[in-house]
């Protein structure tokens, strides 16, 4: 076990959580309002954690960086929240929602944790509707759902393409409530620039106020991070321009172990770059391909034509069109795991058949959808031989009722309508699966340090399944942390406020503003935006969709070289005791410059092709990626030592008692 | 395509602003607006000044924190779009464009196109919630059915991203339309009906506090909203408010 404990609970898979619930200390409600909680991140899982930890009866401080806890990036999840209801009897069940999980992340999350996950699915779609979330209904005014990839059922609830908006609302909506009983205190415009330990417990933080550019120092009795992930390494991503790794950074450089830090989920759908001005990516969301199918020309020439303009998409027939995911996964089509059909895309595109002026897009179509959805409407309302053209009105009318918003916001960044030739497509960064590694009660490796949501890295393994992170940062908010942490307060309510004078505290503080400084003084010409562009260039092109030895140890090389450059040169203008949106760009890029290298080199060790993690070396010879459960069934988490490249590697071996370790097919 | 712009530059929050003149060349029809800033803003680090603030982040038009007055429009001359999904071949080679921060009482200026927005989350502290505690034994979410029809209503209503451009397009800098928009998803709600008396009342009352102007009825904001939130929402706010002044 070595110093991983992962503290997870003994007896039947099914038992473990309800009896983990039973065993642990309580605290009393009126010793509650004696203990202090910092929330860091205000997304789903800090929102909803905040908010119910403040009904318990805690008094929580709340941070985001954003002027609003409404704005946290859950809000852009667009496709739906996955849950083991089956209102739609087609044989869903916690166990499947389980296994589709544990083998969507191509065996590598801890099956109790996953097991946990599924078990307190049902209880988020509860919670939400009694909140006033408004999902989607059917006709008989019961709950809707559709199909997501890697999976076999329709589990997934929705509010239009805006399921990470409404939900997030909600969770803000409960933070509301309490912030007016003055449970919660939300500090917004406010940064996490340090964790503070005191006896080797998270005892709180140095924060900036993003407006003054005042460092402030607060204290609790323990603190969450729920800050979400950390893909904007790559610059171009589709995060939030300000989503960053430094309040989990920081408690890594503190001692939190960093877990399996190259897992990166790169999506299939997203619009294409554009040029060499791109400051982010735009997702189309995975319910596309519900209805949507992937294609790119059977021919070269075609390929070429269609870059070139001398082609339309629409005048390709059926039989010249190579409908890549449908010929080499029968089974799953167009629905494969993200990883697959983002590999899937690569593959045509590196062979030639891109279909863009940079040759690297496929076609998203939804003519198919169009014709058979008006044929079904047609003959529902009664019509008798109805022609094409009235076929593809009614047909449109249904797919725009289902993606409006999507097909919008593709024709105003695109320019170009998708009810009338497909969409053009390409993966990018979109999620990370490795974070803060976390024990069963979401604790870091520093006692009193929990994470939660994207910002750990429990659940999804090597890959995530679709709407698989709203249902994750709700679970660990509401239903997870709200009873472990009070395990560890227990020991707490005869400990008082912590001061915020102590020498730790100075300590910590003076930290930050020499840090602060010392980037302030660089002497050279280059922005920070300059920087973040060249380290997302090496993280795409060298730890991107697939890898190989060679050029992890030249990324590892580069990153390392850039990391001191940076350091010496990078341009700030402005001041620090004012806002300063170069300075607090320039913190989160110099901590990107130090997780990307160890990036790299936990791909690097990681010698073995699992879910978003795709090593050249390790394929089977149809090109799937190839396992090594022998040697790499384990948790890599990495402790600080200094540099980066001095990082010491921990396992936690995987055990899975529950479910069978199989090769990954979706054939 | 070659640019003039003009854009408001505000130290801090008690410095006076004004409008500064910039020639931006080498701007591209496939750029955002936002991207187009990102360009000035790297000329102006370049040469030594400070960059232009402005608040930004999701950049796919939906956190709502984009917020931008262009040739005096909310998210610029583009309908049902934010700033952030603005893009620059919506203007010309040689344009003038004019760029200013939401202009309103309640909502002061921190520096340059940043403002405060905070009387929003105020407004919603006061009741933009259904008051219903964490527990692993809700009813069902499925006891309660809701007509299609109602529930996606509930869903319009809630699609505000709470950007402001409401208040920005109006000229008496009302907040009624946003503050309908929650009034009114959770009044169409059965979950929300419980308490649907207190909330109007507590949300109206905060945004006056705010210091928000009253509305007119010009339908400027309805206009101007990048999610077509519908003035039917003020209207049934109005109905709201009334039925619970009513009750007492």
């Amino acid at each position: 076990m070595g110093i991983l404990d992962s503290k997870e609970p003994q007896g039947p898979l099914a038992d473990k959580w309800a009896k983990h619930k039973n065993e642990i200390d309580l605290v009393n409600p009126a010793n509650k309002r004696n203990i202090d909680i910092i929330v860091v991140g205000t997304g789903l899982a800090g929102g909803s954690a905040a908010a119910t930890l403040a009904e318990l009866g805690y008094n929580v401080k709340t941070f985001c960086y954003q002027d609003s806890p409404r704005r946290a990036h859950s809000i852009a999840a667009q496709g739906g929240v996955n849950a083991a209801k089956n209102y739609q009897g087609d044989g869903d069940s916690v166990y499947r929602l389980f296994y589709d999980t544990v083998k969507g992340g191509d065996y590598r999350s801890r099956e109790s944790n996953v097991y946990r996950l599924a078990e307190v699915s049902t209880n988020i779609i509860d919670q939400c509707v009694a909140q006033g979330v408004p999902f989607a209904r059917e006709y008989g005014g019961l709950l809707d759902n559709r199909s997501f990839g890697g999976v076999l059922v329709s589990r997934t609830f929705y509010a239009k393409g805006q399921t990470g908006q409404q939900l997030l609302l909600g969770a803000y909506g409960a933070m509301n409530r309490q912030i007016q009983r003055g449970k919660i205190k939300s500090y917004t415009r406010h940064e996490m620039l340090d964790l503070v330990l005191v006896d080797g417990k998270a005892r709180g933080i140095i924060a900036r106020d993003l407006v003054s550019g005042e460092i402030e120092r607060h204290s609790a009795h323990a603190v969450v991070l729920a800050t979400g992930g950390y893909g904007n390494l790559f610059f171009l991503s589709t995060y939030a321009m300000g989503a960053n790794v430094m309040a989990a950074w920081r408690a890594h450089r503190r001692g939190a172990f960093f877990a399996n830090p190259c897992f990166t989920q790169i999506h299939p759908t997203c619009i294409p770059v554009s040029g060499d001005h791109q400051s982010k990516l735009t997702l189309m969301s995975e319910s596309l391909r519900n209805d949507g199918r992937i294609w790119v020309p059977k021919r070269k020439e075609d390929a070429i034509a269609i870059r070139e303009g001398k082609l339309k998409p629409v005048q390709l027939s059926e039989e010249e069109r190579d409908y890549y995911l449908e010929r080499r996964y029968p089974a799953f089509g167009n629905l494969v795991p993200r990883d697959v059909a983002s590999r899937a895309a690569k593959e045509r595109c590196d062979a030639g058949f891109g279909v863009n002026k940079t040759g690297e897009a496929v076609f998203l179509d939804f003519a198919s959808a169009i014709m058979r959805y008006g044929k079904e409407k047609a003959l529902t309302s009664g019509m008798k031989d109805p022609d094409d053209n009235t076929i593809r009105q009614l047909g449109e009318e249904i797919v725009e009722a289902k993606y409006g918003n999507l097909f919008q916001m593709y024709e105003k960044i695109v320019d170009a309508n998708p009810y009338k030739t497909p969409m053009m497509i390409y993966p990018a960064v979109h999620y990370t699966m490795g974070g803060l590694w976390v024990d069963y009660n979401l604790q870091t490796t520093i006692p009193g340090c929990y994470a939660a949501g994207e910002a750990n890295f429990s659940d999804h393994g090597a890959n995530r399944l679709g709407a698989s992170a709203l249902m994750q940062g709700l679970a660990d908010g509401y239903f997870v942390l709200p009873y472990t942490i009070g395990d560890y307060l227990s020991d707490d309510i005869r400990t008082g406020a912590i001061p915020t004078d102590s020498p730790e505290f100075d300590a910590a503080e003076k930290d930050v503003r020499d840090r602060m400084e010392k980037l302030m003084s660089g002497t050279g010409i280059h922005s920070v935006d300059y920087y973040h562009k060249k380290l997302g260039k090496i993280m795409w092109n060298k730890c991107g969709m697939s890898r190989n030895e060679k050029e992890l140890k030249e990324a590892i090389k580069e990153i390392a070289e850039l990391r001191k450059d940076f350091w010496e040169n990078v341009k700030i203008p402005g001041s620090v005791d004012s806002k300063n949106q170069e300075l607090e760009k320039a913190g989160r890029v110099a901590d990107f410059l130090e997780l990307g290298e160890l990036f790299a080199k936990d791909a690097l060790e990681r010698k073995e092709s699992c879910g978003g993690h795709f090593r050249e070396e390790y394929q089977t010879p149809e090109g799937e990626a190839l396992r090594d459960d022998e040697n790499f069934k384990f948790v890599s988490a990495w402790e600080y030592m200094g540099e980066p490249s001095a990082a010491k590697l921990h396992k936690e071996d995987l055990v899975y008692e529950n479910i069978k370790l199989k090769t990954r097919s979706y054939k | 395509m070659k640019l003039y712009l003009k854009i408001w530059r505000q130290k801090d929050a008690s410095a006076k602003g004004q409008m500064v003149d910039y020639t931006l060349n080498g701007v591209e029809s496939d750029m955002s607006f936002l991207e187009m800033l990102d360009i000035l803003n790297e000329e102006l680090i370049s040469k030594g000044e400070e960059p232009i603030e402005f608040d930004h982040d999701c950049r796919e038009g939906i956190c709502g924190t984009c917020s931008l007055q262009i040739n005096g429009r909310p998210h610029g001359p583009d309908t049902m779009i934010t700033v952030c999904q603005l893009h620059m071949r919506s203007f010309n080679d040689g344009d003038e464009i004019v760029i200013e921060p939401w202009r309103a009482k309640a909502f002061p200026v921190i520096k340059d196109l940043i403002v405060d927005r905070s009387a929003f989350d105020r407004i919603q502290q006061a009741g933009g919630y259904i008051s219903v505690n964490t527990s692993g034994r809700p009813v069902d979410a499925n006891a309660i059915p809701i007509e299609k029809h109602v529930a996606d209503a509930a869903m319009d209503a809630a699609t505000c991203i709470g950007c402001g451009a409401c208040v920005a397009a109006c000229k008496n800098a009302s907040a009624m339309l946003f503050t309908s928009a929650k009034v009114s998803q959770f009044a169409l709600l059965p979950q929300g009906q419980v308490e649907a008396a207190d909330r109007v009342q507590n949300m109206v009352r905060q945004m006056d506090l705010e210091g928000f102007g009253n509305c007119t009825n010009t339908g400027a904001c309805e206009v101007e909203c990048p999610k077509g939130i519908s003035l039917e929402n003020i209207a049934r706010m109005n109905r709201e408010y009334l039925s619970a002044s009513v009750k007492g």
